[in-house]
Order: C-alpha cells, then sequence, then structure tokens
C-alpha cells in the first residue's frame, strides 16, 4: 500500500523542462487530532484533507481554537502531550509522515520542512548569537558541512532575508533584533535546508502592519526564487488575498471551504466565508459603515454537535444542518464547500436538468 | 566593566564596615566577659587582662582601634580559645578544611541536584517526578542536624569503618563522606527542585519550539537550548550558598567533630572571644559580598541580555 502511493507520486513529482517539479508535494487525508484532557477528548481537528502541489502558496484561514495550527504542528510531528493524531494520513513527497520513527521525524524537521512561528520576539534562544542558532540548524541536517561554511550560508541567507551588516549580525543576539528583524532571522533559519514545504504560523501577527507588509513582499520573493510550497496559517484575510493561490477556511476542526484565492473572494459558498468577508473593513467604503461581526463564539469541542459546527451562528441555518454534518459539495475547479445550502441547490439543479 | 567594578567594591567596604559595627555592638551587649571560667580569677587580674587586651577602653575606642588595625589585615589575638594567636592565623587554618567540606558538599549537590531537576521536568507528573519530589521535599524539610545525626547513629563507627564517626584528616577520603553528604543534601534537593521548576518554564518558551522544528536532537534541545536558560535562578541561589556552605556548616562541623571555621562561629560567641567573634563574622561576610559579585559577573557570562553597566561594553 505504502510502496503504491510512493511509486504513483514519485511518477506525478516528475521535473519539467523548467526544472520546477510538479504534482503533489503533500497530500492530506482526513486527519484527526485530539487532545486527551481530564475534562474529555477535544477533537481540534475532526478530518481535514487536502493536497499541496509543488511551490503552491495555501492559506488556511480561521479564527483562534479553529485548529489551524494544530493541524500544522501535526505535519511537523511536534504535538505535544495530550495532543494525538487519531486517524488519517499525512503523505508528503509519497511517504507517510505519520509512519516514521522519531529519529526519521528529527532529520525531517527543519530539513523537508521547516516551520517559522507567531511570535518573533520569544522564537529564538535568547542566550545564543543568531549567527550560532542559523549555523545549528544547518549542520543540524548537513553533518558534513565545515563550520567555516556553514557560516558562510548562514551569512548568505541573512543578506537574502534583507539583513545589513550580515557580518556584524552574526555575533549579536536576538535581543539587539527588533521584531520584523527577528522574523527575517527565523526566515532565513527555516529556509537555510532548502526545504520543500515552509508551514508559516501566523507570521505577521505580531508585528505591525507596515512590518507585516515587509514580511509578507519578503516571503512572495523568496517563494518565487526557491519554488517551495508554503502553508499559510492566518486568520487575516488580506494576507492571503495578498501571497496565496488558493485557501482553505477552517471551523471548528473542520475545512468548511477551500478553492483558489479567487473563487474563496468573489464566490465564496460557505455562510461562515461569507461572513468572514463581510467582517472585513472596506476601503472602498461610501461613508461610515460599521464592521458586521459573525454573531455568537464557537462551539464546544468537547462536545462537538452532530450536525454542521457552524450550524448554531448561521443566518440561514435549517433543520438538516443541526442533525447531519454537511457533505463537501463540489463548487467547480478545486473549490468545494460543506454547507447544506449547496446540497440543496446541486439537487436542485439536477431536478431541473432532470425535468428540462 | 572596570567603573562597575570599583562601584562595587566601594560598596563592599561600607557594607562591611556596617556589619562589623553591628556584629561589635550586638557582641558587647551580650552579658559576661572572654574571662570567666569555671575559676573566676580575681578582680585584679581581670583588670590586668582588660588593660592587656584594651577592653578597659570605651567601646567607640575599641571600635576605631579595631578598624584601624583590621585595614593593616591585623584582626587581633584570639582571647581565649587559641590563647594570643592572631585570629588571621585562626580563619587561615581553619578555614581551608571547611572549605574543603563544603566545596566537596557544593559540588555534588551541583552535579546531582541539577540533572535530577532536569529529569524531573522532562517527565513532569510520571513516577519519576513524582519520586523526586517526595525526596526533595524530604530533604529540604529535614534540619541539618536531623540528617547529620541520623547518618552518625545510623553508618558511623570507628575510624577503622567505612565511615568515621569523628572527623580525622589522616583518615583520608573516607572522613569526608558523611560529612559532604549531610552538608549537600540541603543544596542538592534545593537546587534540584529549583532546577526542576526553572527548566519547566524553559522547556515551555517558543524558542524550544523553534529548536525542536528546526529538526534538533532532543539532546541538544534540552541541554543546549533548554538547561543554560534554566540555570539563571539555580546561579542566584549559589552564590550565597558558596559562601555560607564553605564557611563551614555550623551544626555538620560540631556533629562529626570537624575542626573547621564553622565551629568556631559558634565557639567564639559561646567563650565570648571578642576579636575571634569579629574575626569569622567579617571574614564571612566578605566572603558572601565576593560571591555575590561573582555570580553577577557570571550571569554576564551565561545571559548575553544582562549588561553590568548601562550601554554595555
Amino acid at each position: 500500500m505504502k510502496n503504491g502511493r510512493k511509486k504513483a507520486s514519485t511518477s506525478a513529482a516528475s521535473k519539467t523542462a523548467l526544472g520546477k517539479k510538479e504534482g503533489k508535494l503533500l497530500e492530506v487525508n482526513d486527519l484527526k487530532v485530539s487532545f486527551f484532557t481530564p475534562a474529555g477528548e477535544v477533537k481540534a481537528v475532526g478530518g481535514i484533507s487536502y493536497d499541496l502541489n509543488y511551490g503552491e502558496v495555501m492559506g488556511i484561514v480561521g479564527e483562534s481554537g479553529s485548529g489551524k495550527s494544530v493541524e500544522a504542528y501535526s505535519i511537523m510531528g511536534l504535538l505535544q502531550s495530550p495532543g494525538k493524531v487519531v486517524g488519517g494520513s499525512i503523505i508528503f513527497e509519497g511517504e507517510d509522515v505519520l509512519a516514521k520513527s522519531k529519529e526519521e521525524m528529527t532529520s525531517f524537521r527543519g530539513n523537508k520542512v521547516s516551520m517559522i512561528f507567531q511570535n518573533p520576539m520569544t522564537s529564538l534562544n535568547p542566550v545564543y548569537t543568531v549567527g550560532n542558532q542559523l549555523v545549528e540548524a544547518l549542520r543540524a541536517h548537513n553533518k558534513d558541512i565545515s563550520a567555516a561554511e556553514a557560516k558562510k550560508r548562514a551569512a548568505e541567507m541573512l543578506d537574502m532575508v534583507g539583513i545589513n551588516n550580515v557580518e556584524k549580525r552574526m555575533k549579536q543576539y536576538p535581543h539587539e533584533f527588533s521584531g520584523g528583524m527577528r522574523q527575517r532571522v527565523m526566515i532565513a533559519m527555516g529556509l537555510i535546508c532548502n526545504p520543500k514545504l515552509l508551514i508559516a504560523d501566523e507570521p505577521t501577527t505580531a508585528l505591525d502592519v507596515t512590518i507585516q507588509a515587509q514580511i509578507i513582499e519578503l516571503m512572495k520573493e523568496l517563494q518565487q526564487k526557491t519554488q517551495m510550497g508554503i502553508i499559510f496559517i492566518t486568520h487575516n484575510l488580506g494576507v492571503v488575498a495578498e501571497i496565496c493561490d488558493k485557501v482553505s477556511v477552517m471551523y471548528a476542526g473542520r475545512i468548511v471551504e477551500k478553492g483558489s484565492v479567487n473563487d474563496i473572494f468573489y464566490k465564496p459558498s460557505h455562510p461562515y466565508t461569507v461572513g468572514l468577508l463581510r467582517s472585513m473593513p472596506r476601503v472602498d467604503a461610501q461613508e461610515y459603515e460599521r464592521l458586521i461581526p459573525i454573531e455568537g463564539t464557537p462551539v464546544d469541542m468537547l462536545n462537538p454537535p452532530d450536525g454542521c459546527p457552524f450550524a448554531p451562528r448561521c443566518e440561514s441555518c435549517m433543520q438538516i444542518c443541526l442533525k447531519k454534518m454537511p457533505p463537501y459539495v463540489e463548487m467547480g475547479d478545486g473549490h468545494s464547500s460543506a454547507c447544506w445550502l449547496r446540497v440543496q441547490e446541486k439537487m436542485k439543479d439536477k431536478e431541473a436538468k432532470n425535468n428540462g | 566593566m572596570a567603573k562597575y567594578t570599583l562601584k562595587r567594591l566601594g560598596m563592599a567596604i561600607i557594607t562591611l564596615l556596617l556589619v562589623a559595627c553591628i556584629t561589635f555592638l550586638l557582641m558587647n551587649t551580650i552579658p559576661g566577659s572572654p574571662w570567666l571560667t569555671e575559676k573566676t580569677p580575681s578582680q585584679a587580674t581581670i583588670d590586668a587582662l582588660n588593660e592587656k587586651y584594651g577592653l578597659n577602653e570605651p567601646e567607640i575606642v575599641q571600635l576605631g582601634k579595631y578598624f584601624k588595625n583590621l585595614f593593616k589585615g591585623d584582626m587581633g589575638v584570639s582571647l581565649k580559645m587559641q590563647k594570643n594567636r592572631p585570629v588571621v592565623d585562626i580563619i587561615l587554618e581553619m578555614f581551608p578544611v571547611s572549605a574543603k567540606i563544603g566545596a566537596i558538599a557544593l559540588l555534588w549537590a551541583v552535579l546531582v541536584g541539577v540533572p535530577l531537576g532536569c529529569i524531573a521536568a522532562y517527565n513532569r507528573g510520571k513516577w519519576v517526578d513524582s519520586l523526586l519530589r517526595i525526596v526533595g521535599t524530604i530533604g529540604i524539610s529535614m534540619p541539618s542536624f536531623v540528617v547529620a545525626s541520623l547518618l552518625l547513629t545510623g553508618l558511623g563507627g570507628s575510624d577503622d569503618s567505612i565511615f568515621p564517626t569523628i572527623f580525622k584528616a589522616s583518615l583520608g577520603a573516607k572522613a569526608y563522606i558523611l560529612p559532604c553528604f549531610a552538608l549537600g543534601l540541603y543544596p542538592m534537593c534545593y537546587i534540584s527542585r529549583q532546577a526542576r521548576s526553572s527548566m519547566l518554564d524553559a522547556l515551555g518558551q517558543d524558542y524550544i519550539k523553534t529548536a525542536r522544528a528546526k529538526g534538533l536532537k532532543n539532546s541538544a534541545v534540552i541541554f543546549k537550548h533548554a538547561l543554560r536558560n534554566a540555570l539563571i535562578p539555580v546561579i542566584t541561589y549559589l552564590g550565597p550558598q558558596i559562601a555560607f556552605t564553605l564557611c563551614g556548616g555550623f551544626v555538620v562541623e560540631t556533629v562529626f567533630s570537624v575542626p573547621g571555621l564553622g565551629r568556631y562561629f559558634i565557639q567564639s560567641i559561646q567563650n565570648r572571644d571578642y576579636p575571634l567573634i569579629m574575626g569569622t563574622t567579617v571574614f564571612l561576610a566578605a566572603f558572601i559580598i565576593f560571591m555575590n559579585f561573582f555570580v553577577d559577573i557570571l550571569y554576564v557570562v551565561v545571559d548575553p541580555r544582562i549588561k553590568l553597566e548601562k550601554g554595555g561594553e
């Protein structure tokens, strides 16, 4: 089974003339993650599936507690007890990540997949120089490289992420860097081993707006240069529009809608996505407008409802929404949505077709 | 750095003078005198002795003279315990004995305490953690005289046995086992608890997540990234503790009859041996002040965020 998968993916991932790989980099199938707390099992991620192609940038959008980060940590194998993957599979370049041993995961992390975090102020170790931490990341996976070479490569990376005066900066400690600079260092550290996939867990949330724009610009530029895949976790739709090719919208541990950036922004088909878009301030507003929030609070993940988790907050909630989980409905080219409204529409279309 | 050192030196001298003044004051308020023994000497003898050692002068004059001599490195002579022997000589003879036992005790306390704390933190909530917590709590709540007495009655034997009851330097290494163990038990337990909590704190930090995400081995994550941050509170505790332990555990030295400085702290007071009281106290105070300074410097080595003066170097 595993071998079969491997073969299929490697042939799909054959190189094109441009030297750019095509095919699936990452496949997540029905991934389920639970936290076993004294109060009971919290189903943080309740069965999500998506694909990511080589060189593709996917945004995962959702509110706090929707399982965005937990899902990312499962790919990295960084889930901390009491969190556990309880079902599904994560296939990276044809290899099952969940089947890897601890040692294999250690050489996988930071090498094939890197991750950068939300808070650059605390993500670097305060007692080691920036150069030391960069070199360490490289030498963790590249054991033959000499100290001098590693240093040179670290300096190149810092230069690449737009840090000036690299020689001096290498010898400085994280507290001598500003927040934006530290996030640049984190990006340099994440990319130093040329990973195929970068997971960015709200990398701009803790930064001020002007710096946010710079970091997004930088990541876009680096993505074009290195052709890596990026999973961009955020709750900022503006950021998504800026950098992503496609978007998955998560709510209560499920992907409620996924599609290309255009589909999500112009043809949102899940009431939650609609609500998210409506709660964003508009630049083209004619006069002062109040933002429209999504009323209510997210469901209790300890006792998730039988039906659609968004139903209690949904304006167009129907009887069935409270009883049964909606299936995914294909809305066209990679755009799908889990909402009974869409199911209803599909059925009507079918009927109309049959009658006409 | 030089400016900082000078500032600290100035403060150290003032602190020492204060300590000396307070000790002198307290010492003189205790009733009794060095000359009172089972056979009380005649009043004439006492007067003559007071005259000889300058105890008949007003106290303020005595204190002034003491300071004058102190700056010349003269702490006076012992009045009673080792009659007429310079206090400096006594300290120099006794201190190495205490320091050796203290150093061994602290060494094992750190070498065992820190790893135990790390193990407990790493296995938080598991049985190892619970076991270490119980041991630690017992070690901290048991006064050292109980530990020392228990060891003595339980294990102590003659000079030929593995654990000799009475400390004699001539017995070699085995003489040190019991006193060093008794002296180091409390700091060991304290350090392990301190290390556990600061290690737990460090392990929860974001940079540990980063280190794991980089693909570092577990050992590198714990020993390189967490431990160095976790050691800072341990160092804080260690500074003054080194001074106390090296100058002799009063109780432990008494129980094991170690001829160290610790015993002299108490005996000099019991005997109203004024210069010796002053000498040992001033010496301990100076040592503690020095160790605090040393710890400050150590901070800079461990944590680059700390700069000893504004602007740093």
